[in-house]
């Protein structure tokens, strides 16, 4: 609320600025549309050069102005449109008031499916390379993360003397991985979501290297997504295409959270383990488990305070 | 050589720049040999920035690999140049203060190599931009990153400044002036510190990785450094008196031999100190370490590194313990470059690469650099060894000049000998 009111404030020299900067771009983009418009789609690798020039200079998220904000969003979709074909729709919902997310699963209740990955991967645009979702086969009466399974069939689950432990990320309150970047360009949302800015992270990994739960991910390459199952509904701060060279994370679904949907993650579960709601409100599920059941977060001991607990049927 | 016009700055550009054309067939062969290394590590970044990282054998699981360990050896070599600059300007030691000088190139050569470590490891360096204060948002003083950049950059800063204002000092032929530069000598020595101190720091402050969450490492970083940096200045220094008429007294290279038996024997008990804290009560967090020394799960790819680490080290400060091979300059040199790679092997893909294996979530994934990442490193390494070269070139012809035309100053009573060395 606070950033938005300081951008509030310094919004009309923003405005006027802008307005030259777009006019700026304009007569370029029309110079280089009327011009040799082809050579120019070669040269910018299929973007119109105003379209290179605003990328390039595009601004912090949080320091646009809305108008900045719907230039940036249709760029976002001229690109998608370039380059898998398809025409994404792209919101910037805010956060909304009185809500901070939280989640928890229930241990007794995963099997193991991994159907919550699969839904992740398919909701949130991810690359063949990526998942949001790890799911760690556990040797029962052990919780010894070294000694769990990452890579186990999932054909054969459940199997007997193992539990299945899924990880992904806590959305901590006191996030490591915010303080380590050295731009800014991750932060954590009124509503406790920890996002990324795709179009100003400049590719560090150092959030990945602060991060205990191995909960964020780099795009190494180009994420190859395959046109035919983009999910066409995103987010800026979500699960909109990203660019090659960024560290991307969960966003507890923030495309589909904050119109009061849940994550996909809980609606993919078959055994309703998962359990994702508003920790400020006192009559949600999520509040009646953290206050009867006896739950525990993973690596609580290092203080970064997850949002995410774990439980298990007594 | 300087002539009678009056010489103001601009000469002083022409002069050095004009220097830098005028060298034996050995000189340009050495330049050609530097410049082909860059070539050939301007071609591989080029394929890296058109595919991307993916090039490289990094991966989420070990995120940081070849180029951050190298950044951070360079690190430490940039911060051992005070071990020249304290005995220069604090204890007046005149043998050194001749030399002090090629100290500050290094560290400013170092740093450089440093950053372009930083650079060819960013996945978007086209926004590089979004660092810098008021047009960018920089998460200063949250970041250790944040800290990295501010005190390297400074440093750098510091110590082109020191040395530009010697240099053309020297060039005019006029004592630099002690109130001048002394100040920003006793910041530069801080500054040195505190650049291997924020950059252990950056490790250290990772309570996600117990490898380097632990106080030791940035004196063990500083020791390391001081063994290292020392090595390849002796080295340097060699190299630099063989191929000029540039005087280097002997007694600087027992100095800088003496600093590094000190720090490599500091180096040592803190590796042991370490390794006693992980294996005595082994337990979780003592899994890198493990995984380092004697391979975790059948995984073993950094053993060799280490244990080769572990033998160099313990033969070079052997070599130098002992007062006879010390003071020969064969097994000297011979100690001086076994430092130089075990430190590197310590203090790069020793320090770096495990932190990630295991993962935070016990998964093993194990990491070797690609051919992209060590033709880059050539690259750089290249680049920097060009860029001292250079320095040197056009620096000892006016340091050489000032020195003679002041014979005082030089200890030994050694004089530059005009022309007599610019053969080779």
């Amino acid at each position: 609320m606070t950033d938005q009111e300081k951008d509030g404030k310094k919004q009309p020299r923003d405005q006027e600025f802008n307005a030259a900067r777009r006019r700026f771009f304009a007569k370029l983009g029309g110079v280089a549309v009327a011009g040799a418009s082809g050579a120019a789609y070669a040269a910018w690798g299929g973007h119109t050069l105003s379209d290179t020039f605003a990328d390039f200079f595009q601004k912090h998220y949080r320091q646009m102005t809305p108008d900045e904000v719907n230039d940036t969003i249709e760029r976002i979709k001229r690109k998608a449109q370039k380059r898998y074909g398809v025409d994404i729709e792209c919101a910037d919902t805010p956060a909304i008031d009185g809500v901070v997310f939280g989640y928890a699963l229930n241990i007794s209740k995963c099997r193991g499916y991994r159907d919550c990955v699969h839904a992740c991967v398919e909701e949130n645009n991810l690359g063949s390379d990526t998942q949001y979702i790890r799911v760690i086969e556990m040797d029962e009466g052990s919780s010894n993360l070294h000694a769990g399974d990452h890579y186990y069939d999932p054909a054969t689950v459940p199997m007997e003397g193992k539990y299945y432990l899924p990880v992904s990320c806590m959305q901590c309150d006191d996030p490591p991985c915010v303080k380590a970047c050295p731009i800014e360009a991750t932060w954590m949302e009124p509503d406790g979501i920890v996002v990324v800015d795709y179009d100003w992270c400049f590719g560090c990994r150092y959030c990945m290297t602060a991060c205990p739960y191995q909960a964020r991910h780099f795009n190494w390459g180009h994420p190859d997504l395959d046109p035919e199952k983009i999910n066409k509904t995103t987010h800026y701060l979500g699960n909109r295409p990203r660019p090659r060279g960024v560290v991307e994370k969960c966003h507890f679904c923030v495309q589909r959270t904050r119109n009061g949907d849940q994550p996909a993650c809980q609606e993919a579960c078959p055994t309703g383990a998962r359990v994702f709601g508003n920790l400020l409100d006192p009559n949600s599920e999520i509040r009646y488990i953290l206050e009867n059941k006896a739950v525990f977060r993973l690596k609580e001991d290092l203080g970064t305070e997850p949002k995410f607990w774990y439980f298990r049927d007594a | 050589m300087p002539d009678a016009k009056p010489k103001n700055l601009w000469r002083f550009l022409r002069f050095t720049i004009g220097e830098l054309f005028h060298g034996s067939p050995a000189y340009w062969l050495w330049v050609s040999f530097l410049a082909l290394c860059v070539a050939a590590g301007c071609v591989a970044y080029y394929l890296q920035l058109r595919d991307g990282l993916v090039v490289t054998n990094m991966t989420n699981q070990v995120s940081w690999g070849f180029y951050i360990s190298n950044f951070t050896f360079l690190v430490g070599v940039a911060a051992a140049a005070v071990m020249l600059v304290i005995p220069a300007y604090i204890f007046h030691r005149k043998d050194i203060k001749d030399v002090v000088l090629m100290g500050d190139t290094m560290a400013i050569v170092a740093v450089t190599m440093a950053i372009m470590f930083i650079l060819v490891d960013l996945g978007r360096p086209d926004r590089i931009w979004h660092l810098i204060p008021g047009i960018g948002k920089f998460n200063f003083p949250q970041s250790m990153l944040a800290w990295d950049v501010v005190v390297l950059n400074g440093y750098l800063f510091l110590n082109f400044a020191i040395s530009f204002y010697i240099v053309y000092n020297h060039y005019k032929m006029v004592d630099p002036k002690e109130s001048h530069y002394f100040p920003i000598v006793i910041l530069a020595i801080f500054w040195a510190i505190s650049i291997h101190t924020v950059t252990a720091f950056l490790y250290s402050a990772n309570s996600a990785r117990p490898f380097w969450h632990n106080p030791l490492l940035a004196p063990r970083f500083i020791a390391s450094a001081f063994a290292s940096g020392p090595a390849i200045m002796a080295i340097g220094l060699q190299i630099i008196r063989q191929v000029s008429n540039y005087p280097i007294s002997q007694s600087v290279i027992r100095h800088l031999s003496l600093v590094t038996v000190v720090a490599l024997q500091v180096t040592i008990f803190f590796v042991g100190a370490e390794l006693f804290t992980d294996f005595y009560n082994e337990s979780e967090h003592g899994l890198s370490a493990r995984y380092l020394f004697l391979g975790l799960d059948g995984h073993n790819a950094l053993q060799p590194w280490i244990w080769t680490a572990v033998v160099l080290l313990l033969i070079a400060v052997t070599l130098l313990m002992i007062h006879p091979t010390r003071n020969h300059p064969w097994t000297m040199n011979i100690a001086f470059v076994l430092t130089i790679i075990g430190v590197w092997i310590e203090k790069g893909m020793g320090l770096i690469i495990p932190a990630y294996v295991p993962t935070p979530l016990g998964e093993i994934y194990e990491y070797m650099p690609s051919m992209t990442e060590i033709v880059i490193s050539i690259g750089i390494l290249g680049f920097g060894l060009l860029m001292f070269t250079l320095l040197a070139k056009a620096a000892l012809p006016i340091q050489c000049e000032f020195l003679r035309a002041t014979p005082d100053n030089i200890e030994d009573g050694k004089l530059c000998e005009p022309d007599q060395a610019k053969a080779t």
